[in-house]
């Protein structure tokens, strides 16, 4: 590493020397309290609403299917290419687009799309939080550009919260270059802290839960 | 600059629609975190404090460490680590780069860091356009003002002011319904988005074990900013270092709960480095600028280098009563309320603001509130003594030395005592309400007259407690 000035004084402030080691940090506090597939659905249920989100529920994928069809009707959409959205005939649906794999293409059609249309990792169910990771099958401008955002998932998805998440993957960094926890719709309270939806995100949120 | 301080207060103090707004706004902000907080909804709220504390804690004590910790894995996965000094080697940095590529659009997400340093006008005075896209920094910006408040920027405008902006500064028609507002905002900033070259964002979180930046925003903006412009560069204080990824499940848990009463905010993005291999979009370049601009002057000593274990939650500014009453804009710099009392003085040398550690009353309530526990009332005790040993305060001390000089002689003379009493008594018996106000003309001067253009004392009664003693 190159000298650096910053950490010499950073060093000199601290009373410490070049390439001294740290002690270990305090240790890593996670605790994943047991709730039932059921309670979390309910749970997750309650937070999604409560931030004026919607959860539907599909006893199987195609019923899912069946459901995001209802839902674009007209509208242009633009799909993920998560394998998930396959198995629920999401992909092929009319007035879909999937299967976009160059940046540019995908940012102009999600910029005149009116639903995207994702799968995601995971769900944490006190928060009602949706996790999604950058990847071949799930790009960040189809949950982000549409005014409204369709995600679609299995239930086994549903973690607990943060505490689950972060045990399943210590480090997403390992996984993937972005990773992203939404929560409900974009919001702003800026002036006059009345509350606006949709502001740069999409302000319709609808969480599919399958099975 | 001594003195801007006591006459921005003044002018903010005698603006009532302005008071009204801050109170009514802090404490709707106040309440929304009581909510999140409570024990049947966050049980182990306090244990997580006392951890937060404990991380920033370990974390700052050993800042070298976690910063080249940080630097080898940002490199590891394709990004850049760039070292700065102060807000020129920021600017120097992203012109340079701006020419390289031929950029000449920058989308900006909200960003302290960046305010510190002025970062939009250099760029702009450069030829460059950077423009703010959270939606209270945005009308800031287009009203060139600095934010009011570390979370809620604008929180000082009416829709009536917006709307006088956005006409004035965007040819929009004169719009008052808010949501209007915010959709030729959004408008706007979307066409911005989809044009610009470079993305600029701050930083919640540093994780020095996975190289990567934690965003959290309630917009969009942020994802929008980091997503779509083929560069993003990143601006941090060092000290926004944290150990792991792990260590996210303490503190995001706190940051929106103490911030607005969120259990989480709308969208938190955790970012490490350029766009991978195979994944579709994101940006090409991932460059993370850590920023000194006088934070190693906070390391030495032990009791004050905590003020850099914030997380600019701005929960402290909504418990301040201080803060409530004088509102964002008295304070000098970038920083208000309780965590800009200790960290402007340390930035900017005592003697820039010599009163500004002693606008508190010491009462506590933002140490109470802040998730991180900086005890700040301690920290300002320590900046008070530090002003003390400064020469600026020297001559004003000499008045107050004189005042309490008198008292001191009065108290030590029951009669003069006694007299001094009944004749405040007789005038405030001339005069009904406000009667400190109309103390003669020769007394109602110089630092009385100030100190009783907003307040008042209850009037003393008409007869003293030593006078009914005696008939008794
Ligand atoms: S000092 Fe504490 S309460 Fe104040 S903004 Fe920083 S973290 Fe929040």
């Amino acid at each position: 590493m190159s000298p650096n000035a910053i950490l010499d004084a950073v060093r000199a402030a601290l009373g410490r020397s070049e390439k001294e080691p740290a002690p270990d940090p305090p240790p890593v506090r996670l605790r994943i309290p047991d709730v039932s597939l059921e309670s979390r659905i309910a749970s997750m249920t309650t937070s999604v609403e409560a931030l004026a989100g919607r959860v539907l529920r599909a006893p199987t994928p195609q019923h899912a299917g069946r459901l995001v069809r209802e839902r674009i009707a007209n509208q242009n959409a633009v799909a993920s290419n998560s394998p998930y959205l396959d198995e629920c005939g999401i992909r092929g649906l009319p007035n879909v687009h999937s299967g976009i794999t160059k940046p540019d293409e995908l940012q102009k059609l999600c910029a005149a799309a009116d639903v995207g249309i994702t799968g995601v990792d995971y769900a944490l169910a006190d928060t009602g939080t949706l996790v999604v990771l950058s990847s071949p099958y799930e790009a960040r401008m189809i949950s982000l550009l549409p005014p409204a955002h369709l995600a679609v998932m299995a239930c086994s998805r549903l973690l607990t919260g943060l505490d689950e998440l972060f045990t399943l993957l210590p480090d997403p960094a390992v996984a993937s270059s972005s990773m992203v926890f939404i929560t409900g719709p974009s919001r702003t309270a800026d002036i006059e802290q009345i509350l606006v939806r949709g502001v740069h995100g999409p302000g319709e949120i609808v969480i599919i839960l399958v099975g | 600059m001594a003195g801007a301080f006591e006459r921005k207060i003044h002018e903010t103090l005698a603006d009532t629609r302005l008071q009204q707004a801050v109170y009514t706004a802090t404490g709707r902000l106040k309440d929304s975190r009581l909510a999140v907080i409570a024990p049947h909804v966050l049980p182990d709220y306090q244990e997580l404090r006392a951890h937060a504390h404990l991380l920033k804690r370990h974390t700052v004590d050993h800042l070298d460490h976690y910063l080249e910790k940080f630097q080898r894995n940002v490199e590891s996965r394709g990004g850049q680590v760039v070292f700065c000094n102060d807000g020129a080697e920021v600017t120097d940095f992203v012109l340079a780069l701006a020419k390289k590529r031929g950029a000449r659009l920058i989308v900006k997400s909200k960003s302290m860091t960046t305010e510190e340093v002025d970062l939009n006008e250099h760029l702009e005075h450069h030829g460059l356009e950077s423009v703010e896209t959270d939606l209270g920094e945005y009308i800031l910006q287009l009203a060139h003002e600095r934010p009011y408040h570390i979370v809620a920027p604008a929180l000082h405008k009416t829709r009536y002011d917006v709307a006088e902006i956005l006409t004035r500064r965007l040819n929009a028609p004169h719009e008052t319904k808010i949501e209007k507002q915010t959709a030729i905002a959004r408008a706007v900033l979307r066409q911005k988005f989809l044009a610009a070259d470079i993305g600029i964002s701050g930083a919640n979180f540093l994780v020095a074990d996975s190289g990567a930046v934690v965003l959290v925003e309630n917009e969009g903006n942020a994802r929008l900013a980091t997503t779509l412009p083929k560069i993003h560069i990143v601006v941090a204080g060092i000290e926004k270092v944290i150990p792991r990824a792990q260590d996210l499940a303490v503190f995001l848990k706190l940051l929106a709960r103490s911030a607005t009463g969120q259990l989480l905010s709308v969208y938190t993005s955790f970012l490490s480095g350029p766009r991978r291999a195979g994944e579709i979009d994101g940006p090409d370049e991932f460059y993370v600028l850590l920023l000194d601009n006088g934070r190693t002057k906070l390391l030495p000593d032990s009791a004050k280098r905590q003020s850099l274990y914030c997380i600019r939650c701005g929960a402290c500014l909504n418990a301040c009563p201080v803060y409530r009453k004088i509102g964002g804009h008295s304070f000098p710099w970038v920083y208000s309320g309780p965590i800009g009392a200790i960290l402007t003085p340390q930035f900017m040398g005592v003697s820039r603001e010599p009163s500004l550690p002693f606008a508190s009353s010491l009462c506590g309530a933002c140490a109470e509130v802040c998730p991180v526990k900086i005890d700040i009332p301690r920290v300002l005790v320590e900046l008070r003594a530090d002003v003390h040993q400064s020469e600026a305060r020297q001559k004003r001390n000499r008045l107050e030395k004189l005042a309490f000089r008198l008292f001191r002689w009065l108290m030590q003379h029951p009669r003069a005592y006694e007299w001094a009493g009944r004749l405040a008594a007789s005038l405030a018996n001339s005069a009904d309400g406000g009667w400190m106000r109309r103390v003669p003309v020769l007394l109602n001067v110089g630092p009385v007259r100030a100190w009783l253009s907003q307040r008042d004392l209850p009037p003393p009664p008409s007869r003293s407690f030593r006078q009914l003693w005696r008939q008794r």
